[in-house]
């Protein structure tokens, strides 16, 4: 069982796979890192994407990958006008107010999405998705490659923005002093939306991504909600690199939690860190005392 | 006259406390104004109405001759009124060198570079720490990092608020001595500062805050003389 043909393309795979979680997490780390709270509602708010890439497609042939034109756009558009116009006016700056606004809003999101789509587990078909890549002795499907290398990109893209633009320099700036912020002429609320609506571009790009290799329906959220959870507390709350990190590790942990303990059981692993985390280092592994 | 920064009858607070019982004050093209006054008297409040983090319950704010009462902190740095607050309120988790760029943010984006090397000249230490975090400068470090910031957006008026608080007598005199040729080079400045008999120095005019209101104002050198200036601030 624990021959290296087995384990090579299983760490493969959970590389793939994690990174599509580093993706994920980071939209969700770079929500907490700004506006100090848990965005309860990034779940809901993936699954959406991932309706939207699976209509696309059905309706209108659009490939999941051209449609990375439409989603993240789209989601951008998407996440800034609801902190905008939702979670910064609904909070009325408490953070507590903010963490049950997003709360409801994934509920909401999640119920009209029962009662729009209905509650069966769609797929979708294209050429590519069962071609297999042969890396090293491993076959691996084309779609889950092309997502890993998608979401690498993605985060590559990412961090240039946070490290090289004004708009990044502004984010990081009000995550830690926002009078002093103010006093530079950043518009802190304009920034919040801005942080918010690219953390949820990362979701429209995880969409497009995934769902050529994943399906959708309207619970699918929690399976990766749960996981972008344990990615940044294991890599540290607003820690970019931790995301990375800690994507890859809880991919890798679970692929092999998979291949030890059966599919269904492969998540355990995860959740074994996650505790662990908390109990023996809460700041995570690339996050600040708090 | 008409003043750069014309602040008239100003009342804000906090919620129901109100802190500013109708202050008016003004600060002149090329002059340094200080702004005098114990703890809690209300000089914080007044520059963070001035600068658009508050907005006042009544009053107003000219800058330049516009009606800035109650605009937003971005629009009004865009203008060149430049607020180093008190406790330098710098960008801790960034670097020096970004803590700068961030200083033309909104304002003279375009000669960032050129500013740079102005602000690195007058501030040479600040040179050498460029890529360390500024929360790890000394708290001088620090201040020259929040007056540089703010030199970065080419402010016309540079307020600054308690510029030598928790310095060593040494930077305080080097403090002092920067903010004389900052306004030797045509910069409005108004100085709020705790350390009345320096500040008397340097400015022209001064006013003393008490109690939310302007207790005694005029020039500094007669302010200097002013028994009850003397009483309460010199301790002679």
């Amino acid at each position: 069982m624990l021959e290296p043909q087995i384990l090579w393309p299983a760490l493969l795979n959970g590389l793939t796979m994690g990174a599509i979680y580093a993706l994920i997490a980071l939209g969700l780390t770079l929500v907490y890192g700004v506006l100090h709270i848990i965005n309860f509602a990034h779940g809901s708010l993936l699954m959406l994407g991932l309706y939207a890439v699976f209509f696309l497609f059905k309706f209108w042939k659009v490939d999941p990958y051209v449609a990375l034109l439409a989603l993240v756009p789209g989601m951008f558009a998407l996440g800034y006008a609801l902190q905008r116009l939702v979670i910064g006016r609904g909070s009325h700056g408490k953070d507590e107010n903010i963490l049950l606004v997003t709360l409801g809003l994934s509920i909401i999101i999640e119920n009209l999405a029962l009662h729009f789509f209905g509650s069966e587990t769609r797929q979708i078909e294209t050429a590519y998705s069962s071609a297999m890549v042969n890396i090293a002795g491993a076959s691996l499907t084309v779609p889950r490659v092309a997502a890993s290398a998608g979401a690498l990109t993605c985060c590559a893209i990412l961090w240039l923005i946070m490290a090289r633009t004004d708009l990044g320099r502004a984010i990081r700036a009000i995550a830690k002093e926002r009078q002093g912020a103010r006093l530079v002429g950043i518009d802190v609320e304009h920034i919040f939306a801005m942080s918010f609506g690219i953390g949820l571009a990362c979701l429209g790009a995880a969409a497009c991504f995934l769902l050529p290799a994943f399906y959708v329906s309207p619970q699918v959220g929690h399976t990766f909600v749960l996981v972008a959870f344990t990615v940044v507390v294991l890599g540290g709350m607003g820690s970019f690199v931790g995301s990375l990190v800690g994507g890859f590790a809880v991919g890798v942990v679970e692929s092999f939690g998979g291949l030890m303990l059966g599919e269904s059981l492969g998540q355990i692993g995860v959740f074994v860190i996650f505790i662990a985390v908390l109990l023996f280092r809460p700041s995570g592994l690339f996050g600040h005392k708090v | 006259m008409s003043a750069l920064l014309d602040v008239r009858d100003l009342r804000a607070g906090y919620g129901p406390v109100e802190v500013l019982r109708g202050v008016s004050l003004a600060v002149g093209a090329g002059e340094i104004v200080a702004l005098l006054g114990s703890n809690g008297a209300g000089k914080s409040t007044l520059n963070n109405n001035v600068s658009g983090i508050f907005r006042p319950t009544a009053g107003s704010i000219h800058f330049d001759g516009e009606d800035i009462t109650g605009t937003a902190s971005a629009a009004i740095v865009e203008r060149g009124l430049i607020h180093v607050p008190e406790g330098r309120r710098v960008f801790p988790n960034l670097n020096v060198r970004e803590n700068l760029e961030l200083g033309s943010y909104r304002r003279a984006r375009a000669r960032r570079s050129a500013n740079l090397e102005r602000v690195v000249a007058t501030f040479p230490r600040l040179a050498e720490r460029f890529a360390q975090k500024a929360g790890t400068l000394s708290g001088g470090e620090q201040q020259m990092l929040a007056i540089g910031r703010a030199l970065m957006a080419e402010p016309r008026l540079l307020i600054l608020d308690e510029p030598s608080l928790g310095l060593s007598p040494l930077l305080v005199e080097e403090m002092f001595n920067l903010i004389g040729r900052l306004n030797r080079d045509g910069l409005a400045i108004l100085l709020v500062e705790q350390n009345v008999a320096q500040s008397l120095e340097i400015a022209g005019r001064a006013f003393v805050l008490e109690n939310g209101a302007i207790a005694h104002q005029g020039a500094a050198a007669d302010l200097v003389d002013d028994p009850g200036v003397k009483r309460a601030y010199l301790g002679i």
